[in-house]
């Protein structure tokens, strides 16, 4: 006892708590469990840091990309710039100054080459307008005022007023173009607009991925539900064989199950041949199963199945046998101790199976590309073409985030009808 | 078949093979009576529990019959037998609270709301979980938990109720408690109970009588006295509280009596219950409270024995002795304040009734 | 004499499969002494290897190093570009993925005449290669077609064949399933030219709203018995299982499944679609890797070097000067040149791919075309 003085009820006079070594108790506790919380933070580090590399930076840079639209002010600052003062809905074209500012970024962006790259950009806006760029190219560069009868004299395009004002809807640095056209509308000069109906798919195309991932997700649930029951109540050693069998599409390539798919599907394939053969179905009408719908169903359901199976297995595996001799024993049929006892408990494993499986579903391509034909794509088919072929990544983040944004609208969804909490994994 | 009728359940030459091999029930034939309290006690493996199962349904005999009222039962569904039960951990539905487990018995008999309400009522008054109808099991400490599953299995009246070791769960003190109020609720109700268990201290306390199993085989079945004080085996006698062994072979036969000479030479007279003729091995089966360290003349047996340990137990003193060859022979010392100057490592003479004693077969 | 000349100069392409030492190759200074090379996979890139990197690997010591993501290859190499690694020296790709990369600062820019061969006779190499000169960026390689394939045996059509492309929508005289790309490019104008639009007119119609409803509306006719392809192997394939009686394919699988697989299938020229399929060059290469590039590139664009690899597929030499050196198929021992897109037996009637237009139009004639598919 040196500094401080006890009292009778052991608060020090001050009425501070201390430690042994006299610093407040208070601050020693959270110096004690500071330390533990940077110990658990280190544990944690390496994770941390892979997750934000390898999936949170990702993300994040594809909902940057949805709405960034830095490249038409880097390329034509001055025209941008210029334009301002224009009003696109006067009907008449930009003046001088315009041309004379578009001719100066126009050399330089030829220089750098990135003339082409604008064209592209403005064509996701408006078609054609990647052509008129590459081929106004050299042309252009070598114009003496006045600019703005050169452009025309170029191509006629230059003089169209549509022109100017895509360029001017295009210039902001942040544009909600790509979302526009991932939800099928558009900006047009008199505000936003559906596309026409012709051109409408991605609505579409987002209402059918939803509804053949809960037919999958169904379809999953039906076949796999009897096959974790039994899993979860044989014999380990057959079960262990059954779970070989379960697992086995996880181990074949996809190219051999696309082509076993094909040979079983097709018109001229077995199943068709096996029911031309018992004579079920005549020869002029055999059955469509796969480039469809129904082939996209077949096959994903086959690859998600185990996805559905191993949760229920797991959690099914845990409701003890006495359960549903207890519901006998009460007086309850096979039906209704398993209807009201067993199923009730398997039910967060259906949970866990059917996030599993329809979250992989609809974020599902490649499957739907090799036996879907038309009606059996999905919106991820629609991504990856934005990706691979037309190149445009913006409409590709756009839509990915909206897919994004909708499967955490689900989770909401799922958490306040069923609770996350009643999901389990064994 | 004619024989016997008015038994609440009669098994009837009952087998059971789980492999086509080995047998786990070996030949049943038991009969229980209205409004007894059975319990078929045995180590794990004596085939109790199967039949038990048997009987629930949940497992079909490999052969002969059981009956139930006299009807034979081998083809009739678990839920056509309208036999409570309680399970070994309770088997109380996760996903229903207390009201809606007990209410499930009554549902599925298409029992009327308000008649359903008031059995639950009456359930749980009886348990005297009154005010936890809305509860989830979860929710309930064990003790509550096991009456729920009492309450449960004889919400819709059934005749016969059987516990397949209810009690095993719950720590010791609970345990002696559930096992008077179980006791009590039998009484009360008059159903039929057949009761499973390996703790033969919950067999004594509670049953009408015991059938004591081992090996597949019904080795007794006794009320609780009979089994403590004549057990007709030296199983038996082993698993129902505590035993001294000592053997040897059958000297003299004389009627209900016989002499046994172990196998140092000293003689003891003995009760004759299971013994074969006159020269045959035996087993001496003798208490160890019934055993005097000051033994007088009414006492026909006296041997010598060596004082090994002593272990104060507070109520009495336990005194390990090595006795003919035996030095795991126990001898309880009622602790009434007196002194006997018991000393380890002293040779002391002990004494026991004739009528103490035991000559049962020499099964192991 | 100059009978002589040709008849030994045709011997020695066909009889001399080994390595051509040509004595004109350029010493290369300051190379790499490995080249990536991507390309389609398959028996395309078996051609390229056999006929240009086998040879040049022998001549030089270069060792090669091969990929077969020419299907990704703009995608791929934007995200290389954004990285800022490219690991890839020379890319085989469609024309319009020229244009594209080209236009996207992707492709380098190149002087033909600067860097390529010119034909044996002097003339230089961007009069050689001519029309298939469609990109700054884009050095040609091979003219292939797209063009539709039909079995010889279906009952339903009592012995008549297709002889136009226009037979496609002719479904009562050639009923059952047909297969198109699950893309509107070649199968828009197809559609038109059967609905009526002459070729001249073809591509200021396909500019309006109207033009693509009338190529949609005569595609429609047909759309019930259309399976929609996106992989090249899948018509040929289909064919060969009997699940179509015609569709459309590039002529090189064709090729393959009528003469190497000997299925009951013949070709309908009628109408093909022209495309050129060469490499480029990525931007931003190091020196000592473009060395190597180049290098190799004078290599395998000169005249007997594309003459070569038509000995391996049914693909033409974009080079005009390689067409009289085609020879047999190095393995069947058949004439290649019948089976070329460029034979003027095939070229009745003829598109040529128009890159420009389709690159300003397709996202927008996709969208309403894949829209109209899914409906």
């Amino acid at each position: 006892m040196s500094s401080t003085t006890t009292t009778q009820t052991g608060l020090p006079s001050d009425g501070v708590m201390r430690a042994a070594d006299g610093t407040p108790l208070k601050r020693s506790l959270a110096r004690a469990l500071r330390r533990e919380k940077l110990r658990s933070f280190l544990l944690i580090l390496p994770l941390l840091a892979f997750i934000t590399i390898t999936f949170i930076a990702p993300i994040a840079d594809m909902l940057f990309r949805s709405v960034e639209n830095g490249m038409v002010e880097e390329t034509i600052p001055r025209t941008v710039e210029a334009l301002k003062s224009w009003d696109a809905t006067s009907g008449e074209l930009p003046d001088e100054a315009v041309f004379e500012a578009f001719h100066a970024d126009f050399v330089e962006a030829f220089k750098n080459k990135t003339h082409t790259r604008l064209g592209l950009r403005l064509n996701y806006e408006q078609p054609g307008m990647s052509g008129l760029f590459r081929k106004s190219g050299r042309r252009a560069t070598n114009l003496e005022p006045p600019y703005k009868e050169g452009f025309i004299d170029i191509d006629e395009d230059w003089g169209a007023l549509e022109t100017w004002q895509v360029i001017k809807r295009a210039s902001p640095p942040l544009t909600d173009g790509y979302f526009l056209a991932a939800v099928d509308a558009e900006r047009t000069a008199d505000g936003i607009q559906m596309k026409p109906e012709k051109e409408r798919i991605y609505l579409f195309l987002f209402w059918r991925t939803l509804f053949l991932s809960i037919v999958i997700t169904l379809s999953c649930l039906v076949l796999g539900y009897p096959i974790a029951y039994l899993l979860a109540n044989l014999p380990l050693r057959t079960s262990n064989v059954l779970m070989i069998l379960v697992l086995l599409p996880f181990w074949t390539s996809l190219l051999v199950r696309t082509s076993a798919w094909k040979v079983l599907l097709q018109q001229q394939g077995v199943i068709n041949d096996t029911l031309v053969w018992i004579g079920l179905i005549d020869d002029a009408h055999r059955l469509t199963m796969i480039n469809n719908q129904t082939g996209t169903i077949i096959a994903m359901t086959h690859i998600l199945l185990p996805f559905m199976i191993l949760p229920l297995f797991s959690v099914m595996k845990t409701i003890s046998p006495s359960y549903v001799r207890a519901a006998k024993s009460l007086g309850a049929n096979d039906w209704t101790a398993f209807w009201r006892v067993y199923f009730p408990q398997s039910v967060p494993g259906i949970g866990a199976g059917a996030i599993l499986v329809f979250i992989l579903a609809i974020g599902y391509y490649i499957t739907p590309e090799l036996v879907g034909g038309t009606s059996g794509i999905f919106i991820s088919n629609r991504i990856a073409y934005h990706i691979s072929t037309s190149l445009n990544w913006g409409l590709a983040a756009a839509l990915g985030a909206i897919l994004l944004g909708l499967v955490m609208l689900l989770f909401y969804v799922y958490d306040r009808i069923v609770g996350i909490d009643n999901v389990k994994l064994g | 078949m004619s024989s016997n009728r008015g038994a609440a359940v009669r098994f009837e030459s009952v087998q059971k093979s789980y492999d086509g091999e080995t047998l786990v029930v070996k030949n049943l034939n038991l009969d229980i009576a209205r409004g007894e309290f059975l319990t078929m006690l045995g180590p794990s493996g004596s085939g109790k529990t199967t039949c038990l199962m048997m009987l629930a349904g949940f497992e079909p005999a490999t052969h002969g019959e059981i009956f139930l009222n006299d009807h034979p039962i081998n083809n009739v569904p678990p839920h056509k037998r309208g036999i409570g039960m309680v399970f070994q951990n309770y088997a109380l539905f996760p996903h229903m609270t207390v009201a809606e487990n007990l209410a499930f018995p009554l549902q599925v008999r298409g029992m009327d709301k308000s008649e359903q309400e008031r059995r639950i009522k009456r359930a749980l008054e009886m348990v005297e979980l009154g005010a936890f109808g809305s509860r989830r099991p979860a929710q309930l400490s064990g003790g509550q938990q096991q009456r729920v599953a009492v309450a449960r299995a004889l919400v819709f009246d059934p005749e016969l109720v059987l516990m397949d070791e209810p009690l095993g769960a719950l720590d010791k003190q609970l345990r002696e408690q559930m096992q008077y109020e179980i006791k009590h609720i039998h009484e009360s109700l008059g159903v039929t109970v057949v009761y499973v268990t390996h703790d033969q201290t919950e067999a004594l306390t509670m049953s009408d009588r015991v059938a004591v199993f081992n090996d597949g085989v019904i080795q007794q079945l006794s009320p609780p006295e009979a089994l403590y004080e004549e057990p007709q085996n030296s199983f038996v006698a082993q698993f129902i509280g505590e035993n001294n062994k000592l053997s040897g072979e059958v000297a003299a036969l004389n009627g209900k009596q016989c002499m046994v000479r172990l196998d140092d030479g000293s003689e003891l007279l003995a009760d004759a219950v299971n013994v074969g003729g006159v020269g045959s091995r035996t087993t001496i089966s003798l208490r160890p409270e019934r055993i005097e360290v000051v033994p007088t003349d009414q006492q026909e047996n006296q041997v010598e024995g060596l004082v090994e340990e002593l272990i104060y137990l507070g109520d009495h003193i336990r005194v390990r002795m090595k006795v003919a060859g035996n030095d795991e022979f126990i001898v309880k010392v009622r602790n009434r304040g007196q002194r006997w100057d018991l000393q380890e490592g002293q040779m002391r003479k002990i004494g026991w009734s004739a009528k103490d004693c035991k000559a049962l077969d020499a099964v192991s | 004499m100059k009978l002589k000349h040709m008849l030994l100069a045709a011997a020695a392409s066909v009889a001399f499969t080994g390595p051509v030492i040509s004595e004109d190759l350029p010493e290369c200074e300051n190379c790499a002494d490995e080249l990536t090379v991507v390309s389609w996979g398959g028996a395309y890139q078996a051609s390229q290897v056999n006929a240009y990197s086998n040879p040049y690997a022998e001549m030089t010591g270069t060792k090669f190093i091969y990929d077969e993501s020419s299907n990704e290859a703009v995608a791929k190499l934007r995200a290389m570009n954004e990285a800022g690694n490219i690991t890839w020296d020379l890319v085989d790709v469609e024309g319009p993925d020229a244009v594209r990369l080209c236009d996207e600062g992707l492709a380098m820019e190149v002087d033909i005449d600067e860097i390529l061969a010119p034909a044996s006779d002097g003339t230089p190499a961007s009069e050689d290669f001519g029309e298939s000169l469609i990109s700054p960026c884009f050095i040609p390689q091979i003219v292939f077609s797209t063009t539709f394939g039909y079995r010889t045996d279906v009952e339903a059509w009592n012995g008549a064949v297709p002889t136009s492309v226009c037979d496609i929508f002719d479904l009562e005289k050639f009923p059952g399933k047909r297969a198109l790309e699950k893309r509107p490019k070649k199968n828009i104008e197809w559609a038109l030219l059967c609905d009526g639009v002459a070729k001249a007119d073809l591509y200021d119609v396909m500019e309006t709203d109207e033009g693509i409803d009338q190529a949609l509306a005569k595609l429609g006719t047909i759309k019930d018995e259309t399976i929609w392809w996106s992989a090249g192997a899948d018509t040929p394939q289909l064919l060969a299982d009997g699940e179509i009686v015609m569709g459309s394919t590039y002529n090189g699988r064709l090729f393959s499944v009528i003469e190497e697989q000997n299925q009951p299938v013949a070709m309908l020229w009628d109408y093909q679609v022209f495309d050129f399929d060469g490499w480029i060059i990525p931007a931003g290469l190091p020196e000592e890797r473009l060395n190597r590039v180049k290098n190799f590139l004078y290599f395998a664009t000169d005249t007997q070097r594309l003459a070569d690899q038509a000995k391996y597929i049914s693909y033409g030499p974009a080079r005009a000067s390689s067409a009289p050196l085609v020879g047999k198929h190095a393995e069947l021992g058949i004439e290649m040149g019948p089976h070329m897109p460029t034979d003027p037996a095939n070229m009745g009637n003829i598109i040529v791919n128009n890159i420009d237009w389709w690159s300003s139009y397709s996202d927008d004639v996709d969208a309403k075309f894949q829209a109209w598919l899914a409906k």
